[in-house]
């Protein structure tokens, strides 16, 4: 029943060394060969279409930008596997962001040193984030919802409060809190932009804990069938709801990288996030029904998908008008490719 | 809008139908003084008819964005200050998060709220032709607003912004700045008869103008992370860029950062649109070198619809069956008086 691991060996999260039988690492391999074998064939394309596709600066750009739904994607493919979803993600990182800077600026005027009102602020993201999910997690379980409509619910309702408190506008962070802030974004080690170090590091962590711990396994054990789970005395409800608390705390990251980015959160912050992160769950070669899944290939789901957009920017051979009908021509080849090697 | 005279007409019949038998009954004693009294009651009620009692309804989408905002925002201020200046005049602005909700909110505003005139700004064109439609054939006066409705029937009146005029405001801003030569890159909103005629409008000037060339021109969806992206990319595939036309603020501000982060000096001017308070502020202090200018396509047009709606139907007369709102060119000099710090816009 339970798929084995997948390494991160293909994505640009650093390799840890994968520790398993040689047979269980291949199956895993083909398993997630599908949606590489689409990237590369992408990037050849891209390349050859514009020779600035391959260039540092650019493959920087995208992986900064596939950073946030990436994050997502990683909490995303936990609640996927367990069985569940989660429609309110991009709802969830607008409100978030707009709390986060709302709260920001009244402690910068409260007197706080910059410094000290950018960190509180971020701690609140991932709080609040959390705090989010284990709502979602706990109207689920004890509620008995189904997660659809919880967090359809929810996906609303955060949206909603967020264009409140913005007045319909946008709710702006203190140019001096900016300053202090923008590096977060925008600055980098090594050569290598924060928000994509974040995003290795979140991806890592993710394939830890989902192949090595016994939560991890019982993830995949309650998205495999949730009876036997619990004749198995795996505390369900409990799983359930970490799994909705963590992807809670991945958007909380996702957010505090966004934000500094333009600084502002408005109505249409991360719109439309929570399809990206789940195409990119699905297209990295997870079950919509749960059970099983991969966390390198959600990476890759994820960077796939911005470097579509990135390639429709860089040239110019397709009307403006048919740009989504390529992604979505690519997401079903891709999903079409890892089926046929299953 | 020949329900009003026809009612007044009814009710001056009514009037002087009560007035025989009363004079009768009252006999002859006092004739002159009832005379005197009920001539006096006409003519304040035809005082009345100069000014009067209008019951308007505003109907418009909800706050999605920032320039709805600005709608919502603007709608209340008409509300605020014509119902003070006017006491004859009572406006309910409703706003609406869906085409059908609007269209339900249509109805209410009729048969709840008994509205004779409407100032509507539709969500989408052709789903609320038939409900405006609706309204306009059981007699209430409806003025449309920015987005057309498909059959131009169905209005009296329709206030717009003047998208092919803010267009070639904006391209001949950025010909002149550029001395007619360079090269430009535009971000397009979302896909609409309203970008459409944008980009009409600015490719035509821009023909005239054989040494400036158009790079290229992607959607940015009126959306600031878009934008951004979009810029990004620009920044990648074009070694030189002049000029930046978004022709909407918010995606500007996106811009400006994409160009930030790449470190690109080549750039001289990003032109954005519809005059956000916060680009008319940078505008007047003049903290950014690529600001140097806004061309308006101000949600304020929905005040100034209302005005003219109220005002007119007041009178009882109609207004002119298009009115454009000119866009304007803003720059230093003036922009203070584009400053509306109270908007959310």
């Amino acid at each position: 029943m339970q798929q084995e691991p997948i390494k991160q060996d293909r994505a640009e999260a650093p390799t840890q060394d994968p520790a398993w039988r040689v047979a269980g690492r291949w199956l895993a391999r083909l398993h997630a060969i599908g949606p590489v074998v689409g990237l590369v064939l992408l990037c050849v394309a891209g390349t050859l279409l514009n020779p600035d596709f391959a260039t540092f600066g650019n493959a920087m750009n995208v992986l900064t930008r596939t950073a946030f739904i990436g994050i997502i994607a990683v909490g995303m493919c936990f609640v996927i596997i367990s069985g569940g979803i989660d429609l309110s993600v991009g709802s969830m990182a607008a409100l978030i962001a707009g709390c986060v800077i709302l709260l920001m600026n009244r402690l910068g005027l409260a007197g706080l040193s910059p410094v000290a009102a950018v960190t509180f602020g971020m701690a609140f993201a991932l709080i609040l984030g959390a705090l989010f999910g284990l709502a979602h997690g706990l109207l689920i379980t004890g509620g008995r919802i189904e997660p659809f409509i919880v967090t359809l619910g929810t996906l609303g309702i955060y949206r909603a409060y967020l264009t409140y408190l913005a007045q319909g506008g946008a709710i702006q962070l203190d140019n001096v809190l900016s300053d202090v802030y923008s590096p977060v974004f925008y600055g980098s080690l090594l050569a290598i932009p924060i928000p994509v170090l974040v995003f290795a590091v979140v991806a890592v962590i993710g394939g830890v804990i989902l192949n090595r711990t016994a939560y991890g396994r019982y993830v995949q054990a309650i998205g495999s069938n949730e009876q036997v789970a619990r004749y198995a005395a795996v505390d369900v409800d409990r799983i359930k709801v970490i799994t909705y608390m963590l992807l809670g705390a991945c958007v909380g990251i996702a957010t505090l990288l966004y934000v500094p980015r333009l600084g502002s959160a408005s109505p249409t912050t991360g719109l439309l996030w929570e399809l990206e992160a789940i195409a990119a769950v699905i297209v990295g070669g997870t079950s919509l029904k749960g059970g099983a899944g991969s966390i390198a290939g959600t990476v890759i789901g994820a960077i796939l998908l911005s470097v579509i957009s990135n390639i429709l920017n860089l040239t110019n051979i397709i009307s403006v008008y048919l740009n989504a009908a390529v992604q979505g021509f690519v997401i079903i080849i891709v999903a079409f490719l890892q089926r046929k090697r299953k | 809008m020949k329900k009003e005279p026809r009612n007044l007409a009814a009710l001056l019949e009514s009037a002087s139908a009560t007035v025989q038998p009363m004079t009768l009954k009252l006999g002859i004693h006092k004739p002159t003084v009832v005379a005197i009294a009920l001539g006096a009651l006409l003519l304040a009620s035809a005082a009345w008819a100069e000014e009067k009692k209008v019951n308007l309804g505003v109907s418009i989408p909800a706050a999605t964005h920032g320039w709805t905002a600005g709608i919502v925002y603007w709608a209340g201020q008409a509300k605020k200050d014509l119902e003070k200046e006017h006491p004859g005049l009572k406006i309910t602005v409703k706003t609406a998060g869906s085409p059908a909700e609007q269209a339900n909110q249509l109805q209410d505003l009729l048969t709840a709220t008994k509205i004779d005139t409407l100032v509507v700004l539709p969500f989408e064109s052709a789903p609320l032709t038939k409900p405006v439609a609706q309204l306009k054939s059981k007699g209430v006066y409806v003025t449309v607003v920015d987005r057309g409705l498909t059959d131009t029937s169905a209005q009296d009146a329709y206030v717009a912004g003047d998208n092919r005029t803010f267009a070639k405001i904006s391209g001949e801003y950025l010909a002149k700045a550029l001395n007619g030569k360079g090269d430009i890159v535009v971000l397009r909103g979302i896909p609409t008869t309203i970008d459409n005629e944008r980009i009409e409008g600015f490719e035509s000037v821009m023909k005239t103008y054989p040494d400036i060339k158009i790079l290229d021109a992607k959607y940015g969806n009126w959306n600031r992370d878009d934008a951004f992206r979009v810029m990004q990319d620009y920044l990648t595939r074009f070694k030189h860029i002049d000029a930046v036309w978004t022709g909407d603020d918010d995606m500007s501000i996106g811009v400006l950062k994409a160009i930030d982060q790449a470190k690109r000096n080549d750039i001289k001017i990003v032109l954005g649109g519809a005059a956000s308070k916060g680009m008319i502020k940078t505008l007047i202090d003049g903290n950014n070198p690529l600001i140097q200018a806004n061309v308006t396509y101000s949600p304020k047009m929905i005040y100034d619809a209302v005005k003219m709606t109220a005002e007119a139907r007041l009178k009882g007369e109609k207004l002119p069956p298009t009115y454009l709102i000119p866009s304007v060119l803003v720059t230093k000099e003036n922009a203070k008086e584009f400053y509306f710090p109270d908007s959310p816009f």
